[in-house]
């Protein structure tokens, strides 16, 4: 177990390394590279960049500066915001909660629901209810999600007037109410992709486990249908579920971007696209490091977790 | 049934598949749609009297089903269903031309990959492995904001950031390939290495490959249209499924059928092509029929 926890945490680490010279890449491709700031500004003659050029070191070779770049974003130093001067790691913080909200509201619908209709689609295969999940499981992952959102808006809050059209909370409240209230619409929406997702890979492994001897022998013994399903069937289909957690996590991410924009969500991924709005070059990269970062760890707790889980695996 | 059992055994595999296609009938929807979709946005606009871009102020907002214009006029008085068909011609085009380049870019790194495997592929697999670990949107729009938007740059970049799945198949299938009898005697003739590969190799992948390209059309349709939504795709006048929702959220409650009709056309485009997808892994891999 040790051996393999190490391996995949060495894996891991040179994973981050790759992630990152892409990311120092990136932000040598921006115009004007990472003086872009001054550069677009245009109060600075070309010898004044030079100079800053040679204070900040951007003269050393390529290798150097990834290097040095490298070991400031390892001690938390990702830069500062070109808007308000504010260091790159505590504007992304101050937005991280709603994402995460907004993220684990959604996951537990997601989850719930999704894993559901997979049960119930494998125990009643090609039933009328498995054919309208497996349809309705593709044309949810074929929805734009800004397009679910606005579809979203005009039904629930243009139409029937029920729900928030957007923001948080209602300014000057914020009771438990009020938040959960703005939080119903934006995680619905974020929820779709993920609850098909969850269950198509629900329903698969599901499937994979009930065709297993170890299921006919319970049977064969004379075990009682719903003990069969819920200590050996369902048990076991689960545990690959830990690994789509991990495989989730980007689309979530994404999905959550895209589902802030439409509501005006006060989170990571409206702060993104403010930045590019603003070509906030240093927060830009700071949230896409910190995003691939998260995406990393995420994978790889549910390996770990999975390797706990599942002895097999360990040995592969 | 003897007769129809033995006839299914003389059948060439091409027609093997086919049958198994036919059956799904939802691929068979999608595929009747996608070509209306394509013939709709090729040949429409030259049925329409109302150009795309063609700026009516005193028509604004008009909706559906009123006078001349079928699915109304947008903001400036433009013709919705005109927009929508050139909008198509973009965003079709772009799904497929992305897609064509992330094949050839995936293909080639998965093959070299695969073939060669040890550092070679350790390398470029752990590559792979990297960009992955970034949300495609997010990934996307910052690639986005660092160049000029335009229909050449969206491309590629929508390319860009959709070839890794395609390089992550193309490996695991040479790779398994290339052990096989026919290559080991393609190598012992002699053959290069670089024909071994996409001569013989590659082309006995084709199944997946097929695949890969049908669903990675609709992903890239998908992500055109995020990216245009967003402002940093396809620019105004030039209309694309995205970008005719670009305003549709200030409309929404005058105007809604600014959102719906380009909405629904990027739906039914891309849960077309994955239907097609689905359909064409039942039909090219007849182990899937088995369980």
């Amino acid at each position: 177990m040790a051996r393999y926890v190490v391996n995949r945490l060495a894996q891991a680490i040179m994973l981050l390394v790759i992630v990152s010279a892409i990311g120092f890449a990136l932000l040598h491709l921006a115009p004007g590279g990472p003086l872009s700031q001054f550069a677009i500004s245009g109060q600075m003659t070309q010898e004044d960049l030079d100079r800053v050029t040679r204070q900040l070191g951007l003269d050393r070779p390529l290798p150097i500066q990834y290097l040095d770049w490298f070991g400031r974003m390892l001690k938390g130093d990702w830069g500062k915001s070109y808007r308000d001067g504010e260091a790159v790691l505590s504007v992304i913080s101050s937005h991280l909660g709603a994402t995460l909200e907004l993220m684990a509201t959604a996951t537990i619908i997601a989850v719930l629901l999704g894993c559901w209709i997979g049960i119930l689609g494998a125990l009643r295969r090609y039933s009328l209810f498995d054919t309208l999940a497996t349809v309705g499981a593709m044309i949810a992952l074929s929805i734009p999600t800004f397009w679910f959102g606005l579809v979203t808006i005009y039904v629930f809050s243009v139409k029937l007037g029920w729900l928030p059209a957007g923001n948080r909370q209602t300014i000057g409240d914020g009771s438990f109410l009020d938040l959960l209230h703005h939080l119903i619409a934006p995680a619905m929406v974020l929820a779709l992709i993920e609850t098909a997702m969850w269950g198509r890979f629900m329903r698969s492994s599901m499937l994979e486990v009930i065709g297993q001897d170890y299921i006919r022998t319970a049977r064969a013994k004379g075990m009682p249908e719903w003990r069969i399903l819920t200590v050996h069937a369902l048990r076991n289909a689960l545990l690959p579920m830990i690994t789509v957690a991990g495989l989730q996590f980007p689309t979530l991410l994404g999905g959550a971007l895209v589902a802030e924009t439409v509501f005006t969500w006060p989170g990571m991924g409206r702060l993104f696209l403010d930045s590019i709005g603003y070509r906030d070059y240093p927060v830009v990269m700071g949230i896409l490091m910190f995003s691939a970062t998260m995406v990393l760890i995420g994978s790889l707790i549910a390996d770990i977790l999975y390797a706990v889980v599942d002895p097999r695996i360990r040995v592969g | 049934m003897a007769t129809a059992a033995l006839s299914t055994v003389q059948l060439a595999p091409g027609q093997a598949a086919w049958r198994r296609f036919r059956r799904h009938r939802l691929a068979l929807a999608g595929a009747v749609i996608i070509v209306i979709l394509v013939l709709g946005s090729a040949l429409g606009p030259y049925l329409l009297p109302f150009d795309d871009t063609y700026i009516d102020i005193m028509k604004r907002f008009a909706p559906p089903l009123s006078g001349a214009h079928i699915l109304g006029t947008d903001e400036l008085g433009r013709d919705v269903l005109a927009r929508l068909m050139m909008g198509g011609r973009i965003s079709l085009s772009i799904g497929i031309v992305a897609m064509v380049i992330a094949m050839a870019v995936g293909i080639v790194v998965g093959a070299f990959a695969g073939f060669y495997g040890g550092a070679v592929g350790a390398v470029l697999m752990r590559l792979v492995d990297a960009v992955l670990c970034f949300p495609t949107i997010f990934l996307l729009l910052a690639l986005a904001a660092l160049t000029e938007p335009g229909l050449v740059t969206t491309t590629v970049l929508i390319a860009a950031t959709a070839w890794m799945s395609v390089a992550r198949v193309v490996e695991a299938q040479v790779r398994s390939l290339r052990e096989r009898e026919f290559a080991v005697a393609a190598l012992a003739f002699g053959s290069s290495n670089l024909r071994i590969m996409f001569r013989e190799l590659v082309p006995n992948a084709i199944a997946p490959i097929v695949v890969a390209a049908t669903l990675n059309v609709a992903k890239a349709i998908l992500l055109e249209s995020y990216v245009s939504y967003l402002g940093y795709g396809i620019q105004p006048p030039a209309a694309s499924w995205g970008n005719m929702l670009n305003n549709a959220q200030i409309y929404l409650t005058s105007a809604p059928w600014l959102a719906i009709a380009p909405g629904v056309a990027i739906t039914l485009a891309v849960t077309s092509f994955n239907f097609l997808g689905d359909g064409l892994r039942d039909a090219l891999d007849p182990r899937m029929n088995i369980p």
